[in-house]
């Protein structure tokens, strides 16, 4: 290959142009030194995403009420709100789950001190359907059978539903979580056994919010998500225990007298002496005016007597 | 470009000159060598994570079993069967659908239309391929999802067929203006050879510029290929994302790629999980690199004619 050599007149162009490009990011990088406002104390809650509308929530009440703390709030799952507890780079950590001892001692040895947990409310998983689906109940057999590796239920005849609108199929759409989200594992121990597997084939949304617009627009399809989650468009259905027991509807009520089955407790983890910040914010969510939110966002808050542990 | 009388300054460069004219010559050529020394880096990177879980691997039953449970608290399997067997199957039906419409709108915006028209047209197709993925992947989400259910007899919207329809419209542009470009590389004398021979127009482009231009428009396809291989975000929200071996259009299926989006980010670092999602990137990077040379290949054969 043969390059023409530049002239001078070419490089004193193209020396001219480098100094310029090179006064123009020194000016721009000097100009975005000062002007920073002193910024106010900063929580990182990081974790489940099944508590993230609830912890944005409670963030945005807080924000009144303490005007010089600002909570952050990311979802993306229980076990990654663990980690960044575990790294450093999550204050609060919110968990649908119980820490595994896996996890706490992972925490002990990065950080040397252990996890403290606060329980802050439950969580009711709902069986959602479409609007349209004439069904009636469900028991814990059945979404067994529907939702476990290994097992035939498969078509909506063989619940005893035979005329949902427009589903075009007799097929069961089971709508399910990605693996590794804490519903998913949880759904799984609950409603699968904790030998048990899920079936292939679901279609794994990676949201909360979207297995429940998918059952919206999908008349043959079967999903889990929080009550919390629940819009016009989606029927919940009553769950009983056992075949043939009285089929509950996840309710405050039936969450906190255990009677539904599929309920959770919801966990906020912080290193053992979290900072007066964060302490103050947890005793915030704690208190009655942190339940209340709970409750608006459709989450089941503690009762009185347990809130204070 | 006029040559510049020889001049006295031209023999005595200044010291500054000579040295910066060699700073900017290894700028230029260490740009060059980046391009190589990152995707070497970024294979190095990828398969050192993946490598310390190669050989616990049963391998036959990783590439032809659908068993995906990463997660299992009992049996945990790494079977990708159904997402190489789903990957294959949105790339195919997406070329299904967008080869024809691609190499077409080469053939019409090169040799049948001229003037406004073309440089309008042009710009459109370049606009679409400007769309980002996650836009694509919206709007399969609530459009193309909506309108599957109401006219096609279809139990679910996100699905095989829905996750195509985004790749044809994502690889339509790179088909268009590589195919183009490669009609416009056929010299004029082998249109005006064949108009005087009498040749209707549409003999030129089936009898002439076809065969001519052949690997060219190979090249094209070749490349919206590629595109539509690593496609990650529109397929993960368009497919369903479900580990099913389709076995219509209307099944929903999941993707190698969509698999690495939703999964990575909440494995821990360095867990067999993590590591098997980086073996499922290196069998991406193979197939891509695989499709990405034949193109560049096919292309080498057209300058070579």
């Amino acid at each position: 290959m043969n390059r023409p050599s530049p002239t001078p007149r070419n490089s004193a162009a193209l020396w001219a142009l480098l100094t310029c490009t090179a006064a123009l990011l020194t000016a721009g990088c000097s100009k975005s030194g000062p002007g920073v406002s002193v910024k106010p104390a900063v929580i990182q809650n990081i974790g489940s995403d099944t508590m993230v509308n609830l912890a944005q929530a409670w963030a945005e009440a807080y924000q009144v009420i303490a005007p010089d703390v600002s909570v952050e709030v990311s979802g993306g799952g229980s076990g990654l709100g663990i980690a960044a507890l575990m790294n450093g780079t999550a204050d609060i950590a919110n968990s649908s789950r119980h820490i595994e001892p896996s996890e706490e001692a992972r925490i002990v040895e990065r950080t040397g001190v252990k996890p403290r947990e606060f329980l802050v409310g439950f969580d009711a998983l709902s069986i959602f359907v479409h609007r349209d689906n004439p069904i009636t109940e469900i028991s814990m057999e059945e979404l067994h059978d529907i939702y476990a590796e290994g097992s035939a239920l498969d078509r909506w005849s063989q619940l005893g539903v035979t005329n949902i609108p427009n589903a075009r199929t007799d097929r069961i759409i089971r709508v399910s979580r990605q693996n590794n989200s804490g519903t998913y594992h949880y759904f799984r121990d609950i409603v699968c056994g904790k030998k048990t597997d899920f079936k292939l084939g679901s279609l794994d949304m990676n949201g909360s919010k979207d297995v429940v617009e998918l059952v919206s627009r999908t008349p043959g399809a079967i999903g889990y998500s929080g009550l919390g989650y629940k819009t016009p468009n989606v029927k919940m259905i009553p769950v009983s225990p056992r075949k043939g027991a009285r089929a509950i509807l996840p309710s405050i009520a039936t969450t906190l007298d255990k009677s539904y089955p599929i309920a959770r407790p919801m966990f906020m983890y912080t290193p053992t002496a979290p900072p007066p910040h964060v302490q103050r914010f947890l005793d915030w969510v704690l208190s009655p005016a942190g339940k209340k939110i709970v409750e608006e966002t459709g989450y089941i808050p503690m009762p009185p007597p347990q809130a204070q542990q | 470009m006029s040559v510049p009388p020889a001049s006295p300054a031209r023999l005595t460069r200044s010291a500054l000159a000579l040295w910066g004219e060699r700073a900017v010559e290894l700028l230029i050529r260490l740009s060059g060598v980046s391009a190589v020394l990152f995707v070497f880096g970024i294979f190095l990177f990828v398969f050192l994570e993946g490598a310390p879980l190669i050989t616990d691997l049963d391998w036959g039953k990783v590439i032809f079993s659908p068993d995906w449970y990463p997660t299992s608290r009992e049996n945990v399997r790494y079977g990708v069967g159904a997402m190489i067997i789903g990957t294959l199957s949105v790339t195919v039906l997406a070329m299904v659908i967008a080869v024809p419409f691609g190499l077409g709108a080469a053939f019409f915006v090169s040799e049948f239309c001229s003037g406004t028209l073309r440089e309008t047209l042009k710009v459109v197709i370049e606009l679409l391929a400007a769309i980002p993925s996650i836009v694509w992947g919206f709007i399969g989400l609530s459009v193309v999802n909506h309108m599957i259910q109401r006219f096609l007899p279809a139990p679910v919207g996100l699905n095989l067929l829905n996750a195509a329809l985004l790749l044809a419209l994502m690889s339509v542009p790179i088909i268009v203006s590589i195919g183009e470009d490669a009609l416009k590389a056929v010299p004029d004398s082998y249109r005006e050879a064949a108009l005087a021979l009498g040749a209707t127009r549409w003999q030129i482009a089936w009898r002439v510029l076809l065969p001519a231009a052949r690997n060219g428009l190979l090249a094209a396809v070749l490349l919206g290929v590629g595109r539509a291989i690593g496609e990650t975000m529109a397929v993960l929200m368009a497919t369903g994302h479900a580990v099913n071996i389709p076995t219509s259009l209307f099944d929903p299926i999941r993707t190698l790629t969509a698999t690495i989006a939703a999964e990575l980010g909440e494995t821990a670092v360095g867990s067999p999980h993590y590591r098997m999602l980086f073996l499922i990137g290196l069998m991406l990077f193979t197939i891509t690199f695989a499709v990405n040379l034949l193109a560049d290949l096919a292309v080498r054969g057209v300058r070579r004619e």
